[in-house]
């Protein structure tokens, strides 16, 4: 009962639900330095490993191209802890701002 | 357990391990002689994930995020726990601006786990609108929390030697902004749990813990201080910048559910003031020294005042890059006999069954935190799962 006068009031002002995913996607705040999904880029990378040795999920799995060792990341294991961005002597691990990457197929979810 | 009874009739209900009226699974045992619970027995097993022995197989730096895991809404407690605790280790200064940021991200925590447990609480009494009402504002909290640390729920701010990231002045600004907005909401709230009719209907005079059991059975945290006893870690055994950061302990002494709302709202208020205090003195400087992956030999206990109450961990070290042993106790644990003794009905004490989910509600449970008891026979080659009861009977191994 002590709620009524504020419920009321509610009945002239804007909808506080966001219609995602159904829209609103603009209205989504997304703050400078959120941990999404981590963009590499190889030119930069050595091979060092620290991104596997830290990652706490096993999600950068060090393996060996044509230039040399490198890691892959697999984004479904990932916890966007920023951890191999961090340790990255070179820079070479980003993680944007991207957080829409649900999908039904586990090879797409994959960053080389 | 004998019982007798004019009835001479008892019931035995199991509510749960998968119940609608839980969240996370728990066996809740009630003996019950008509509407009246005369007994309770809690079986917290059902979410044993390994998680110490998991931390000794992971080097420490691994280990903040598996600890960051151990509960979503206290995560930035358990890693200020677990930062602290390897801290002690290296014997190390930690910059003072890192531990006031270090503080204010626990304050903000706080104020969102309050008002989360808040929307609980109303919604496990059937007062969907104030639940709804709260839930919305917690999202400024939570905004507020993914633009400081990078993500709304596992903030991953601190780690070994101060915090990741630096707090941006625009950011101060905003979060001054939204403390003033809070602060006059949280105030409303609590306007409403002092008088609306089904708030105290459901929660005065519902799970009642009287202070000489809350000392008795060990309670922690809101639940303890709702019985009348002054007890809280980060004043009596001041971590990060406590010490400096001015705040008063919350105490009620009605005893009951509803005196556990309102220590929480209570509470609240102050983190806005801590918050605030927190933005204004922050001192400038770095945010964080680097250490050695693996710390000296030696073990080390910290505590931090969880949003439930107090937090353990223990740690020991090997001189390598992985914990020998890692220990947790989180605060729910401490909570479950307080719980056992508020569901059972004593003199004119009653509990009908229809008060079990707001006074189970009431001491903020989060299971998966808890359980870790699990019991292993070498020569039978058994494993089990203890329960409390058999705990209380424990006469060795056999």
């Amino acid at each position: 009962m002590a709620m009524l006068l504020e419920v009321f009031k509610h009945l002239f002002k804007k909808r506080a639900t966001l219609m995602y995913p159904f829209g609103d996607r603009e209205k989504i705040p997304v703050p400078e330095g959120l941990r999404g999904k981590i963009s590499f880029n190889r030119d930069l990378c050595i091979g060092c490993g620290l991104c596997a040795r830290f990652c706490p999920s096993g999600a950068a799995e060090l393996v060996e191209d044509e230039k040399g060792k490198r890691p892959i990341f697999h984004i479904d294991r990932c916890l966007f802890c920023a951890q191999c961005e961090e340790v990255c002597p070179r820079k070479a691990i980003t993680l944007t701002k991207t957080f829409e990457i649900a999908g039904f197929d586990r090879s797409n979810l994959v960053v080389k | 357990m004998s019982f007798s009874s004019s009835y001479e009739r008892f019931f035995d209900i199991p509510i749960g391990p998968q119940h609608p009226a839980l969240k996370e699974p728990i066996l809740l045992r009630l003996i019950v002689e008509g509407e009246h619970v005369v007994a309770a027995d809690v079986d917290v097993s059902y979410t044993h994930r390994g998680v110490e022995r998991a931390m000794q197989e992971r080097n420490y730096i691994q280990n903040i995020y598996l600890a960051e895991r151990i509960c979503g809404i206290c995560n930035v407690a358990h890693t200020l726990c677990y930062c602290q605790n390897i801290e002690g280790l290296y014997d190390v200064e930690i910059p003072s601006r890192a531990l006031y940021i270090r503080v204010l991200v626990e304050e903000l925590a706080r104020i969102h786990s309050h008002l989360l447990w808040l929307g609980v609480a109303a919604h496990e009494i059937g007062f969907d609108t104030l639940f709804m009402y709260i839930w919305r504002d917690r999202e400024r909290v939570m905004d507020l929390i993914e633009e400081i640390t990078g993500n709304r729920v596992t903030s991953a701010i601190n780690t070994i030697g101060g915090v990741r990231r630096d707090i941006k002045p625009e950011t101060c600004d905003r979060c001054l902004k939204a403390m003033d907005y809070l602060e006059e909401r949280i105030k409303y709230y609590k306007k409403v749990c002092e008088i609306d009719p089904t708030v105290i209907a459901r929660c005065a005079g519902v799970g009642i813990l009287k202070p000489k059991d809350a000392i008795r059975l060990c309670a922690v945290g809101p639940t303890l201080r709702a019985s009348n006893i002054k007890n809280d870690v980060r004043a009596d055994d001041p971590y990060a910048v406590h010490d400096e950061v001015p705040f008063n302990v919350i105490v009620y002494d009605t005893n009951d559910t509803l005196a556990r709302v309102l220590v929480r709202i209570d509470e609240m208020l102050e983190s806005i003031n801590m918050v605030r205090y927190c933005i204004e003195h922050m001192p400038s400087g770095p945010v964080r020294v680097r250490l050695k992956l693996s710390p000296p030999v030696g073990e080390h206990l910290s505590r931090v005042e969880a949003p439930r109450g107090e937090l353990i961990h223990y740690v020991k070290s090997n001189g390598t890059e992985k914990p020998e042993r890692y220990k947790v106790r989180t605060p729910t644990f401490g909570n479950i006999p307080a719980l056992c003794e508020m569901l059972t009905s004593k003199g004119d004490y009653v509990v009908n069954i229809a008060d079990v989910p707001i006074a189970f509600a009431s001491i903020d449970p989060c299971l998966s935190c808890t359980a870790r008891v699990v019991m292993l026979d070498r020569e039978k080659e058994k494993l089990w799962v203890g329960s409390l009861d058999r705990l209380r009977r424990w006469r060795g191994w056999g």
